[in-house]
């Protein structure tokens, strides 16, 4: 009976905080709302360390702060959220580390196709964003059919950059326009027998600036499923970009908690609004002046 | 050729004797009572740094356009600043990034015109130029000119023209004397002629230095400087000297606007106001970058923190991605 009461609090608890919780998001929604955020989610290991825990608890305890940090981000109606789940240059750790990494995430990322997870709760369109070819069989299957399974859901978009670098992304983005750019190229010539350089409005003395434009390579970026980012928190004090959303980042806020990752709560989002709203409307101002 | 008649004289009187308060006195709508990067140290006993630094401010004001006689206050020497005793020799970044912001806002607090707030800034700069100099900074790039700042009134943007062309005229024999080297990078196109010609000019003239190199971004984007590699890249593929399999992280890196240095890539990024943010400077280049966000606005920015931005950046553990 006890027990029974006991829960029946927590619950009441948990309804009452949810409330206030939605109350306060009322109240942020007067001001702008970012549109995207993206999470470094530093601190895992570290987190093991100080709580005495096994090697790769740190990192599931930091799932659960994830989630939470979702349910806030589209509680409060931000659209886009990307993390960083794992960097190419994650792989130089030791292969057991990195083992039970792509083991935990296989794990999670079959969870998130299951019809109770937060992606469907909220409408998460999910994608994972990086070099999938360097990611073991399994973990690339899994992630795939994520994403069949979430094409779907329109309401947000959640992406996940595994196997991912900024300067890699764009690598392949480069390489990527270059092919489209002969390939279009070489059809007008077969077609237009030899004038196909000059239908693409190529002319020599400024050929370069019609070559390649920015909105030719920022079309075959990873991140083209989502706008530039509003705001970057990495989390534990640290604060360097460590090769993440370089190019999107040119006018993000960044903002570093010192708290470990697995330790992030509703606090630290709420000052990370906040923060953004203050500067958003700062910009904003200096903008219309200009 | 604009003279903006500045209402103050030429004298450094303006500089307040404790920088520090003038910030929490801001117009901005709010404060940090939780800025995250630093956590909130006591305030260091300001008045022999500041003393030292009004004085030698003023110094260089006086022997400004003639050969510089350092019979410097005590702290100084005659050499160069010698390194201070927190900071290690060995742990001394190579290269240093700077995000000079704030003078607008420096000057309107004072009810002075944004002019004045870039004239004040440009002492900053020399101070800092000549701190990285003696100790042992390879690369300095600062931040003087954004190409998303061509917007400003014509005003603002005509007075920084000209207040580039005079530091770098006034400046020049002191960067031969130093074995400073001078790098412009940005979009130069869009310059006034004459300082295109100054400008290369003086890369020209101080290209055999080599103690420190100075890299000058106005009318700079980072977005930009990606795009142009890339073209040069496309041209090179579209001319047969490149295959599309060649291109590389590597082969970017040596495209970018950065490749006039042997340290393209810094290891601190400084940016003063308290702004936190990129602003579009260099993207690519900062990848692994340590950031270092100061309150204070640009000019002043001074010794003390520049030498706790260096501080921290000793304390923190790069790991790239790995594991220590």
């Amino acid at each position: 009976m006890e027990k029974g009461g006991g829960s029946r609090i927590n619950q009441i608890w948990g309804n009452l905080v949810t409330f206030l919780r939605r109350c306060i998001f009322c109240v942020l929604s007067v001001g702008s709302i970012p549109n995207h955020i993206a999470f470094i989610m530093d601190g895992n290991r570290r987190y093991g360390k100080k709580r005495d825990l096994m090697e790769g608890i740190g990192h599931r305890v930091g799932f659960l702060a994830l989630m939470s940090m979702l349910k806030y981000c589209y509680e409060l109606g931000v659209r886009y959220v990307t993390i960083y789940a794992f960097s190419i240059d994650n792989f130089k750790r030791h292969p057991e580390e990195v083992q039970s990494l792509m083991d935990l995430m296989q794990e999670k990322i079959e969870g998130l196709i299951k019809e109770e997870s937060i992606v469907n709760r909220y409408g998460v369109r999910v994608h994972f964003l990086g070099n999938l070819e360097l990611l073991s069989e399994p973990v690339r299957l899994a992630a795939e059919r994520a994403m069949m399974a979430t094409a779907k859901n329109s309401k947000a978009v959640l992406s996940i950059c595994v196997a991912y670098t900024s300067t890699n992304e764009i690598v392949h983005a480069v390489q990527k326009s270059c092919e489209e750019k002969w390939e279009e190229i070489s059809i007008l010539n077969t077609s237009g027998s030899g004038y196909g350089l000059i239908q693409l409005g190529w002319n020599e003395r400024d050929g370069r600036e019609n070559l390649i434009k920015l909105i030719d390579v920022e079309k075959h970026m990873y991140m083209a499923v989502a706008p530039d980012s509003d705001i970057l928190i990495r989390t534990s004090g640290v604060t360097r970009l460590s090769n993440f959303l370089l190019w999107q980042s040119a006018y993000c806020s960044l903002y570093s908690p010192s708290v470990l990752w697995p330790e992030i709560g509703f606090r630290h989002f709420l000052w990370a609004i906040l923060n953004f709203q203050r500067n958003h409307f700062y910009l904003e101002k200096k903008r219309k002046q200009l | 050729m604009l003279s903006l008649p500045l209402p103050i004289p030429t004298k450094n009187t303006l500089i307040p004797g404790k920088p520090k308060h003038s910030c929490s006195r801001r117009t901005r709508t709010q404060t940090h009572p939780f800025f995250p990067l630093h956590s909130p140290k006591p305030l260091k006993p300001l008045e022999p740094t500041t003393v030292v630094k009004v004085a030698l401010r003023e110094h260089v004001q006086e022997e400004e356009e003639e050969r510089r006689d350092r019979s410097a206050p005590a702290g100084v020497s005659a050499e160069g600043e010698p390194l201070p005793a927190e900071l290690q020799d060995d742990l001394m970044p190579k290269h240093v990034a700077v995000i000079m912001d704030g003078n607008g806002r420096w000057a309107s607090q004072k009810s002075l015109p944004a002019s004045a707030g870039h004239e004040a800034g440009s002492r900053s700069l020399r101070e800092l130029v000549e701190l990285s100099c003696h100790w042992g900074i390879r690369v300095l790039t600062v931040f003087a000119f954004s190409y998303d700042n061509w917007i400003r009134p014509k005003v603002e943007v005509d007075f920084l023209m000209t207040l580039f062309e005079r530091e770098i005229k006034s400046q020049l024999d002191n960067f031969l004397r130093e074995g400073i080297r001078i790098s412009v990078i940005g979009d130069s196109s869009k310059l006034p002629k004459s300082l295109q010609k100054l400008i290369s000019d003086a890369e020209e003239t101080t290209k055999a230095n080599s103690r420190l190199q100075l890299i000058v971004a106005v009318s700079y984007s980072g977005k930009y400087d990606i795009i142009q590699a890339c073209r040069s890249i496309a041209s090179k593929v579209k001319d047969g000297a490149l295959e599309l399999e060649d291109i590389s992280e590597s082969l970017i890196e040596q495209e970018l606007e950065t490749n006039c240095t042997e340290f393209p890539y810094p290891d601190l990024l400084i940016r003063t106001s308290g702004e936190q943010r990129v602003s579009n400077f260099l993207l690519w280049q900062l990848a692994y970058t340590e950031f270092f966000f100061v309150r204070e606005l640009w000019p002043d920015f001074g010794k003390a923190e520049f030498v706790e931005a260096l501080i921290s950046y000793q304390q923190r553990q790069r790991r790239y991605g790995a594991r220590l």
